[in-house]
């Protein structure tokens, strides 16, 4: 395969056949990719000027989409840059990831989410699709200039604080109102601050013994009831960033029957570790909103497999290793996600036969790129349709080994944990970013507008 | 036993080892020369990341009996309020060949980060740590009470655990160290233990623990105890809402003078009344109650260096280098 | 011969018959050294140099009426004054009882079942100076089997025992390990 670019062409001339591709872990086919685009689909295709790429096992699903992705640049590139968050997307199957508002400074006017999307444009591993702040500063108290974001060459239609919680309930109705002007949507971390004051891990039985600062689901589940209601109240379109309890879960599953707009998110760690790894102290486990308990991880997954939870975000969070080789009330929170986050979803949802490679599509792809808006994103896998797709060997067994990663953070709490499913080739616009398991080369953006 | 961090880990048998040669170093504390020559040569470093100045002079006092170096670091106003890391500090002891760290430290878990990251080899004491845990305290509480209980079973202490002893814990449980290593340790010693508190001072999930839980002392207290175990309260507690106002909390759940006259009419003529210090008096208990013949606060403290000194000998007088080899290759194979 | 098992690579060396007549021997050395009773304290080193204290104090009794064994008899453990705690691992301490005359100005008289590289006596040596300061301190053991590795002597031996560094020497009494009551010598590896 190390033959996929022929020489003396550029590599958005490149074409690619795959043979024997199960389409969504269905039907086989082979699939014919040139000119950015699936030229064609059906067996015992051929091409002369194509690389050939023996799919035979493998799985073909359209290229994931991140609506949760924390890449630090601009302000904390010890962190992590675009550059380097974007190769670790592209080696986990992602072709467009939301970048958070939340580096510094804040993605909070036009300037700095057209500086992002450039900074994505340059590096050319997948779609960069900055998030711009709700409020200036994500200071919670005047509102950025939405406007001028959604007008801007980033055409941001996400906002959100993350990280912080638009807790002024007037503030919260008024930013929803505001972004119906432009069909905007409000994702918002769900984290009433009084009662998190300090908060160090999940409220409960853990945290009781550990003598650590609980944060109640209660401060997660008062904001989403409250921001459900708002939503339907002015009418305008919610998103709930990484929902991490069964209360949650209920409370969204209410909305929505009641049609409520509302879509929900969570991540792939949500959806396995639970609390009882706090135990170490260890703060590679230390993440907002905190591992919860094991009732919490089966109503999240139940609440994947039934629609009410509609997508996953890796909320993939670099930091430095000094931010996490400390006491674990001094260490920052997050965790690594980009690389693994494929790997876990199978783990825990599609190999306990909760949902379908189709069900991993729509939540990974189709859904992530309706809510944020990405046309070229989230499509079939079928002739005529934009190539931005991955192929995954739903076989592979490998040991994640956060040294060996992409992304410059090392806080990945998988570390040491075999998992399932690997990303063998990942195209981006036609071109190939990921081959054979491992990077290749960058789209080239310097010829489009 | 390679480290000290909890009593949450610790079972029976190393518990009563512990406060059986506990009372081995006690005699020494009788003795014309109170010193011991076991731990010659080894350093302790007393590596405190929050003042406080009891816990650390006990630690001291029983490093030195047993003929130890004693190094004091007073994390608080030097490098390490600074901004230099744990990880740094403790790669800084092991560079001095610390054969022990007694850590007390403001974060839940400190001591069992410095003792499971790698950064350093030496025994790790946890002598206190956040709203965690403080072992040698309940140690030296359990020693306190094993004393009390044998006297009234006329049983020798050495070997003893408190079967049948009936323990009330009253105060902030909440932000309790002491409360949390005494309810593991006195459970596994076989005393029966009733938490008393407001219910805003309980965490949520103490349903979980192994005792009883009371919002009423004097219910508890009529109930039977063998041992009043008062904590100490935080007068800031009440701006954040804990409780109303110090009036209000001592007359609810303070051992005043009426509740210490109420052990006698009770019929509990034996009743000993524990306090870890420093006490608020006149909040968590009368200053009549602090000076009864009941009150053990000052043989706590007695305790307190023969207990210490018989968990820094335990850790540090056996060759942990092999019983490290061993665990190597115990896991290599 | 003794009842107890021996290993087939060992052999008694002093049977309970020898081990009594050896003690009443040293009863009689005793009381000639310190040319009577007065001022005598035996200490017994944990295990068995204890037993063997208190079985001398009985001897002695017997000749001497004026004796009272039970109040001349005293424990000193040595554990925390051994110079191997960190070559070994962990040993809690035990208690150390001492008679209710204490050992100022004493005739101290440290019993112990075999005496081999002296490191032992030498830390009872440093445990009696802590606790008091005796006229005399004298030593008998039951068994001498040589390697000595300090410059110690006893004063009163049951037996001397030459033995090879490789052999174990193993006094066995009814007090600590009945039925078994002689000394047995196993071979080395």
């Amino acid at each position: 395969m190390s033959s996929a670019n022929p020489a003396g062409q550029t590599p958005n001339a490149d074409r690619y056949l795959l043979r024997g591709a199960a389409v969504l872990g269905g039907e086989r086919t082979d699939l014919l990719i040139g000119d950015g685009v699936i030229l064609e689909t059906g067996t015992g295709l051929s091409d002369a000027r194509a690389a050939v790429l023996d799919a035979d096992g493998l799985v073909v699903l359209p290229g994931m989409v991140d609506v949760h992705t924390h890449l630090r640049e601009p302000g904390r590139e010890d962190a992590e840059t675009v550059e380097t968050g974007t190769r670790a997307a592209a080696l986990g199957g992602y072709t467009a990831v939301h970048a958070m508002a939340n580096s510094s400074p804040v993605a909070d006017t036009a300037g700095v989410v057209e500086q992002v999307y450039s900074l994505g444009r340059a590096a050319g591993w997948v779609d960069v699709r900055p998030v711009g702040a709700v409020t200036v500063g994500l200071a919670g108290e005047q509102l950025a200039e939405l406007g001028a974001m959604a007008d801007s060459r980033a055409r941001v239609r996400m906002f959100s604080d993350d990280g912080m919680c638009v807790h002024d309930p007037v503030l919260m109705r008024r930013a929803l109102e505001y972004v119906k002007a432009f069909d905007g949507v409000i994702a918002q971390h769900a984290q009433e601050p009084r009662l998190t004051a300090g908060a160090q891990m999940n409220e409960g039985k853990v945290s009781a013994v550990l003598g650590l600062t609980g944060w109640p689901a209660v401060a997660e589940e008062a904001i989403i009831a409250r921001d459900v209601l708002l939503a339907q109240h002015v009418d305008s379109r919610l998103h709930v960033c990484h929902v991490s309890t069964a209360g949650s879960v209920d409370i969204i599953r209410w909305a929505k029957a009641r049609g409520i707009k509302v879509t929900a998110e969570v991540t792939p760690h949500h959806l396995w570790l639970t609390e009882d790894l706090v135990r170490s102290y260890d703060p590679v486990y230390k993440v907002n909103p905190p591992l919860r308990s094991d009732e919490d991880v089966t109503a999240l997954r139940e609440a994947v497999a039934d629609g009410t939870i509609d997508v996953i975000g890796t909320d993939h969070a670099p930091h430095p290793s000094e931010a996490k080789e400390c006491e674990w009330a001094q260490a920052a929170m997050g965790m690594t996600g980009l690389e693994t986050a494929l790997s876990v979803v199978q783990h825990t949802l599609v190999e306990t036969g909760m949902i379908s490679w189709a069900d991993f599509a729509r939540i990974t792809s189709a859904t992530p790129a309706r809510i944020g808006q990405l046309q070229d994103q989230g499509r079939l896998v079928a002739a005529g349709e934009p190539a931005n797709l991955v192929l995954v060997d739903p076989a592979a067994r490998w040991t994640v080994d956060p040294a060996a990663m992409a992304t410059k953070g090392r806080n990945s709490p998988f570390a040491g944990r075999e998992l399932p499913g690997a990303v063998k080739a990942t195209f981006f616009r036609g071109h190939a970013t990921v081959l054979d398991g491992a990077l290749n080369t960058p789209y080239d953006f310097a010829g489009e507008l | 036993m390679r480290h000290l961090l909890s009593t949450e880990d610790l079972g029976r048998g190393d518990a009563v080892r512990i406060l059986d040669t506990a009372e081995e170093m006690s005699a020494v504390g009788d003795r014309e020369v109170k010193k011991l020559p076991a731990l010659r040569g080894r350093t302790v470093v007393n590596l405190f990341f929050e003042d406080s100045t009891r816990t650390r002079i006990s630690f001291e006092a029983a490093a030195k009996r047993l003929s130890a170096d004693v190094i004091n670091f007073a994390a608080k106003g030097s490098s390490v309020s600074k901004g230099e890391s744990l990880k740094d500090t403790a790669q800084t002891l092991e560079a001095m060949s610390a054969d022990a760290v007694v850590i007390r430290h403001w974060a839940s878990g400190a001591p069992q980060r410095l003792a499971n990251s790698g950064w350093i080899d030496a025994a790790v004491v946890n002598a206190g740590d956040g709203t965690h845990e403080h072992p040698t305290q309940a140690l030296l509480d359990a020693f306190t009470m094993r004393r009390h209980w044998s006297r009234l079973n006329r049983n020798a202490s050495t070997g003893a655990d408190l079967t049948g002893l009936r323990v009330a814990i009253a105060g902030d449980v909440l932000h309790s160290r002491v409360a949390r290593s005494n309810v593991w340790l006195l459970r596994t010693l076989g005393a029966s233990v009733t938490l008393v508190a407001p219910p805003t001072l309980l965490p949520v999930g103490v349903e979980h623990w192994p005792c009883e839980v009371s919002y009423d002392l004097d219910s508890t207290l009529a109930k039977g105890v063998d041992a009043m175990m008062m904590l100490r309260v935080q007068a800031e507690r009440m701006n954040a809402s804990f409780f109303p106002s110090a009036r209000e909390y001592a007359r609810r759940w303070g051992f005043d003078d009426r509740r210490l006259a109420s052990l006698d009419s009770l019929g509990l003529k034996d009743t000993i009344i524990m306090h870890p210090g420093p006490m608020n008096r006149g909040l968590e208990i009368s200053s009549a109650a602090a000076d009864s013949p009941r009150s053990t606060v000052l043989a706590q403290v007695r305790n307190g260096v023969s207990v210490r000194m018989a968990a820094l000998y335990l850790l540090l007088s056996g060759d942990t280098r092999e019983e490290r080899n061993e665990l190597t290759k115990v896991s290599s194979s | 011969m003794s009842t107890s098992s021996t290993g087939p690579t060992s052999r008694v060396v002093l049977t309970a018959a020898d081990i009594d007549r050896a003690l009443t021997r040293i009863a009689h050395e005793i009381l000639e050294a310190n040319k009577g009773p007065q001022d005598l304290v035996l200490l017994g080193i944990p295990r068995r140099g204890y037993p063997l204290a208190q079985r001398l104090a009985r001897k002695l009794a017997a000749t001497d009426p004026g004796i009272d064994p039970e109040r001349i008899v005293g424990l000193l453990d040595v554990t925390m004054f051994r110079d191997d705690l960190s070559r070994q691992p962990t040993r809690a301490p035990g208690p150390t009882q001492l008679p209710s005359t204490g050992i100022d100005n004493k005739v101290v008289v440290l019993v112990d079942d075999v005496l081999y590289s002296g490191r032992t006596i030498r830390a009872a040596l440093d445990a009696i100076v802590d606790l008091g300061r005796p006229r005399v301190v004298r030593l008998a053991v039951l068994v001498d089997r040589g390697h000595r590795e300090l410059p110690i002597r006893a004063d009163h031996v049951g037996k001397n025992l030459p033995t090879a560094s490789a052999e174990k020497v193993r006094v066995r009494l009814e007090e600590t390990d009945g039925p078994a009551n002689d000394v047995v010598i196993e071979a080395g590896e």
